[in-house]
């Protein structure tokens, strides 16, 4: 268990800048699920619990996501239940139980970049940005290829948009970390494919998107996409599974996100 | 830091360290019901509610329930011991050292889900580990309880 010398709580993200800027080594606090593990000793943290980011907010054109708000939230949202098949919700709905994910946050799930994550291959399937104190706004796919900095995120801002999108994930038991997920959109004519805990971070399959979307439907089977999305990315082994099986099973869960899409 | 919880229904003056988990604040007031499990967010057996929905008070930092509404099963008497005799009558009820983590969740999901299915009861207790017993015992007493069956 980690220990915290002081603690700071400030009430607007100006504050929040002001304390970045005079502690460089500030640890923001998130749900604590992850800090817990740890036994740091924090000289210095920032509790965002009074920013006004516990909150998400539907617009004409976006759905923003505060960073305090947590996995249940997001599982309960009406806004994100109606909107891309519900995608979001679902892919948090697997993250061990109801209580856990009333702890968790999505501002640390985002910043983090787990390679196990659920929630990432799902945000990368949509249009979504995130915002940093420092960094700005920036497109996820940007800031996941970045190396992880000292910055705060504050929210996440989805635009809404018609597209279908499919979550798929495989677990050795129902509330492990999944062992392979992937998540398939469509908007207008243009897939994107994204395939996470590979155990390596969330990644788009770029060529067998673009192979998806140059073809017509019924020319290119999703069978020979998922085929050729299990060869553009990478795998590795760990005490889930081997690198040939999360390559095989990524076959499994493209073809069927794709399906799922289209039906 | 000085803050002060209302915890079933009654105020608590109270100085936690800001790294204090609830878990502790809350047995450090002889709320013994709450547990220590895994203390990794797994379990679930330290399961209170934070106004109304249920939390890992093992993951929740003390200073951040302040001007909540805290529940223990102590605050629920009357409605925990209700399901604790079905428990009992489906053999469910072993070492108990899982109980009133696992009742805290079942009651939470009544008060939420209308007419849950096995599937949606699974889901909703996902976070609750019962190492002796294989939870058919508890998925009786659970639909036996939302059925209004009094044991
Ligand atoms: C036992 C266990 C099982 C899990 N299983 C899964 C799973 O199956 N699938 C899955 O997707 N996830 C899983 N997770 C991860 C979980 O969903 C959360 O992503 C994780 O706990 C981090 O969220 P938190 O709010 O608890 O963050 P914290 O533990 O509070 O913070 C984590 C890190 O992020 C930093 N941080 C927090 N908030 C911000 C912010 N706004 N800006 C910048 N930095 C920030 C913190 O300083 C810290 O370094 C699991 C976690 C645990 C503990």
């Amino acid at each position: 268990m980690f220990t915290i010398e002081s603690l700071h709580q400030p009430q607007t993200l100006s504050e929040v800048k002001q304390l970045v800027e005079k502690y460089p080594d500030i640890t923001v606090l998130g749900g604590c699920g992850f800090l817990k593990l740890s036994s740091r000793k924090i000289p210095v943290a920032l509790d965002l619990s009074r920013c006004e980011l516990e909150k998400i907010h539907e617009t004409e054109q976006h759905i923003e996501i505060g960073a305090m708000v947590t996995l249940r939230d997001i599982e309960k949202n009406p806004a994100l239940n109606q909107w891309f098949d519900g995608a979001l919700p679902k892919a948090v709905s697997h993250i061990l139980g109801v209580q856990f994910r009333s702890c968790a946050t999505i501002g640390a799930s985002v910043y983090a970049k787990y390679g196990f994550s659920d929630i990432l291959p799902a945000l990368l399937a949509l249009d979504t940005q995130v915002e940093l104190l420092r960094g700005g706004r920036m497109p996820l796919v940007d800031f996941l290829s970045k190396p992880i900095t000292r910055d705060v995120l504050t929210r996440i801002v989805i635009t809404k948009d018609k597209r279908r999108v499919s979550y798929q994930n495989l677990r050795n038991a129902g509330a492990d970390f999944p062992l392979l997920n992937a998540a398939v959109s469509k908007h207008d004519a243009e897939w994107k494919i994204i395939v996470g805990a590979r155990p390596a971070r969330a990644e788009i399959a770029v060529q067998a998107s673009k192979l998806l979307t140059s073809s017509a439907y019924g020319t290119v089977d999703s069978g020979t996409v998922a085929m050729a999305a299990s060869m553009e990315l990478a795998f590795g082994s760990n005490n889930k599974a081997s690198a040939e099986y999360r390559q095989a099973m990524c076959q499994v869960l493209v073809k069927r996100a794709i399906e799922e899409v289209l039906a | 830091m000085k803050l002060e919880l209302l915890i079933n229904q009654k105020i608590y003056a109270l100085d936690v360290a800001p790294d204090e988990m609830l878990a502790d604040t809350l047995r450090s007031k002889g709320f013994l019901s709450i547990r220590k499990g895994c203390d990794t967010s797994c379990c679930g057996l330290c399961t209170v509610w934070i106004d109304g929905k249920p939390v890992l008070s093992c993951t929740m930092l003390s200073f951040r329930v302040a001007g909540k509404a805290i529940t223990t099963i102590e605050g629920i008497q009357p409605e925990a011991e209700k399901f604790a005799r079905i428990l009992a009558a489906e053999g469910s009820e072993q070492c108990g050292f899982c109980s009133p983590g696992f009742i805290m969740t079942v009651i939470a999901m009544k008060n939420e889900l209308k007419n849950p299915t096995e599937q949606d009861i699974q889901h909703y207790l996902a976070g609750n580990l019962c190492r002796c017993t294989g939870y058919m015992g508890q998925m009786r007493a659970i639909k036996t309880y939302l059925r209004g069956e009094v044991q």
